[in-house]
């Protein structure tokens, strides 16, 4: 393989990668409170859609970008009224979510399918680009990329480092004793629902108004899945998350790498490949449960009620 | 003061009240949704329920669309039952489909190609989702991202499949299979119509669920299991086996019920087959009560939304995706209303009137 190729692989690896790191991003977090939203691809094709509108209509990409983030979190906003004030079970509330979204985002989008927008231009950055190799991975990219890691970098820091991270943590262990100790355990589970809502939304604007600036039925494809499986994968850590987000950007692409190696095979079957991943994947985590079950959230996925 | 406060015990009734309001929730966002769009409310409540019951030939078409959705939702009912949160029917549907389709195409001439296909398909469905719930039992995965993830490669599977070795040589680029002969369709039933063969195999297997939960040995397992796992523990019954029974026979059913599309109703292999009868099963199976009777009502009704919104777009000129709207809030109006059945209202005496 050569250096172009290698090149063009992992700059692909890095577009790829990003919508899945966005939406891992607020899922963990969302987690880390103790909350399972599995609504991660309906919110992400909401954010997609409505992010796709308000930029066709507006001629702002960045006011696109702010309506989808608003669309994610209006999403996760339904989601938390039902499970946690409602308190249906939070994986049937999820599914729910997904169906609903799907649904509505196919409705509202119905008379723009096929149109397209000027998307998002990659931003060289000076100087850094120029750095031999790893300037033209890293610094040639679209402003959303660059905001995916400032967002990393914030939640990184946010989860380890801060009292609020430390909070959001004793709510998601233990719901019960951070109540007892005066936490208010349903506002940071609602602020990490939002969270966890607006990055899905952010994860989906991506999507449609940088990948591939257009809105078609269901483009998200199953990444809000992948996300799922992605914040199991990464035990919960920031690091981990990113280096799979971009592990996954590369089987996303690997029809890049075989064609570059000269093979012939079906697209559509190459096209299972990221899918198939997370299947392997998933076996590599179920193997190592132990390790899985220290670094969960203890009360992830139960529903908190202070009335019992 | 009024207080909600949660039940220790849930009357029978509230668990169909709950639905019957989700379902009527569903229909006044319905005609809200309507009257934003510029349209006459109670003129389109009635093109999308009451006009698919019109006249014979549209109430066969509602069986046709209930019957792949009611067969998958028996299996995912049994899963839910026993707690396992099977999302695959739509994949292992899928893949019945083109196993069937596969088979069928292969003996197109023998007089007994559509029961080889209908088998091939159940085989098939069974083998997806054994993939599921051996990776569950082997190395612990979560089920219900593996049943999602086998759903998109059976998707893949299935345009491989039309776009490349199931392709008609003679369908001018189409990808499509070729068009089935008599030996490889499903009888008609009812004449004028396309009620087929498929339609009474989900009747019979909404009848043998019914039975199988309340008479025998094998379904008052799954409920303990489902109900409480350490219980079926000590009661000594084989978790292990009950699980891959389950799981097998779930993908057996939505196997059939894709089979059962591609030789009933569409008669070719399109790339198609479904249009998310897999996902709007799981609908099905709880607004039904994870009940066959209740089911086979809920099937009817999302068979409706099905018709209804295939007619909407041709009176109203509504997209079908309004179809998807309608199913998603129905499931959430629902998981809303079962709110009732965990809490009640209940008057609490303030202290101030306890004084006063």
């Amino acid at each position: 393989m050569d250096n172009e190729l290698l090149l063009q692989i992992l700059t692909a690896a890095i577009k790829t990668g990003t919508p899945l790191l966005l939406v891992a991003l607020g899922e963990m977090v969302c987690e880390k409170s103790g909350v399972l939203n599995l609504g991660q691809e309906g919110m992400m094709l909401m954010g997609a859609v409505c992010g796709f509108i308000a930029a066709a209509t507006s001629g702002s990409l960045i006011f696109g970008v702010l309506m989808a983030m608003l669309a994610g979190m209006l999403m996760s906003l339904l989601f938390g009224v039902i499970s946690m004030h409602l308190k249906a079970n939070q994986v049937a509330t999820g599914l729910a979510l997904t169906i609903f979204g799907t649904g509505l985002s196919a409705f509202i989008g119905s008379t723009y399918v096929g149109q397209t927008v000027k998307g998002f231009h990659a931003i060289v950055v000076p100087v850094l680009s120029n750095i031999p190799f790893l300037g033209s991975i890293l610094f040639k990219h679209d402003p959303l990329i660059y905001l995916s890691w400032l967002i990393t970098i914030a939640v990184g820091l946010f989860c380890t480092k801060t009292r609020g991270g430390l909070i959001l943590r004793a709510v998601g262990e233990n719901p019960y004793n951070a109540n007892a100790i005066g936490l208010p355990v349903m506002k940071v589970r609602y602020m990490a629902i939002l969270f966890g809502g607006a990055m899905a939304g952010l994860a989906g604007s991506y999507m449609s108004l940088a990948y591939t600036p257009m809105w078609m039925e269901n483009m998200t494809g199953g990444r809000g899945w992948i996300a799922l499986a992605l914040v199991v994968f990464s035990s919960w850590k920031t690091k981990n998350l990113v280096l799979g987000a971009y592990l996954f950007g590369i089987a996303s692409i690997m029809h890049l790498v075989l064609q570059g190696l000269g093979m012939k095979i079906s697209p559509n079957l190459l096209a299972m490949l990221p899918y198939l991943a997370t299947l392997i994947v998933m076996i590599f985590i179920g193997s190592n449960r132990m390790k899985e079950k220290l670094s969960a959230p203890m009360s992830l996925g139960q529903t908190f009620d202070s009335r019992v | 003061m009024w207080q909600f406060q949660p039940r220790t015990f849930i009357p029978w009734y509230l668990q169909l009240i709950s639905p019957l309001i989700a379902v009527f929730l569903t229909i006044l966002l319905g005609m809200g949704l309507f009257s934003f769009l510029g349209k006459d409310p109670f003129h389109a409540m009635h093109v999308f329920f009451l006009s698919p019951l019109s006249d014979g030939y549209n109430m066969g078409e509602l069986l046709v669309k209930t019957a792949p959705m009611l067969l998958c939702a028996i299996g995912l009912a049994l899963c839910y039952q026993a707690n396992l949160w099977n999302i695959g029917a739509e994949g292992q549907l899928l893949i019945g489909a083109v196993v069937g389709s596969a088979v069928s195409l292969q003996f197109s001439d023998s007089a007994i190609s559509v029961w080889l296909a209908l088998i091939s398909g159940i085989l098939a469905g069974m083998c997806w989702s054994g993939i599921a719930i051996a990776l569950r039992q082997w190395f612990n995965s979560n089920i219900i991202l593996s049943t999602i993830m086998l759903n998109y490669i059976a998707l893949y599977t299935l345009q491989w499949a039309v776009h490349g070795p199931l392709k008609d040589p003679a369908g001018m680029g189409f990808p499509e299979s070729a068009m089935f002969s008599d030996n490889q369709l499903l009888p008609i039933l009812i004449e004028n119509t396309r009620v087929h063969l498929g339609v009474l195999f989900a009747l019979l297997a909404a009848i043998l669920c019914w039975v199988l939960l309340r008479f025998t040995w094998l379904g008052f397992q799954i409920r303990v299991l489902g109900h409480d796992e350490s219980s079926a523990h000590y009661a000594g019954f084989s978790i292990r086996r009950l699980r891959w029974g389950i799981m097998l026979l779930s993908g057996a059913l939505a196997g059939l019920a894709g089979a059962c599309e591609v030789s009933g109703p569409i008669g070719q292999l399109v790339p198609s087959v479904s249009p998310g009868y897999g996902y709007a099963a799981i609908i099905v199976a709880w607004l039904g009560r994870l009940h066959p009777i209740g089911m086979c009502i809920s099937g009817l009704f999302l068979g409706l939304i099905y018709m209804g919104g295939d007619m909407a777009q041709i009176d109203l000129g509504v997209p079908t995706a309004i179809t998807g709207l309608f199913q998603g809030s129905l499931l959430f109006l629902l998981l809303a209303s079962d709110f009732l059945l965990r809490y009640r209202l209940v008057k609490v005496k303030s202290k101030e009137t306890q004084h006063g």
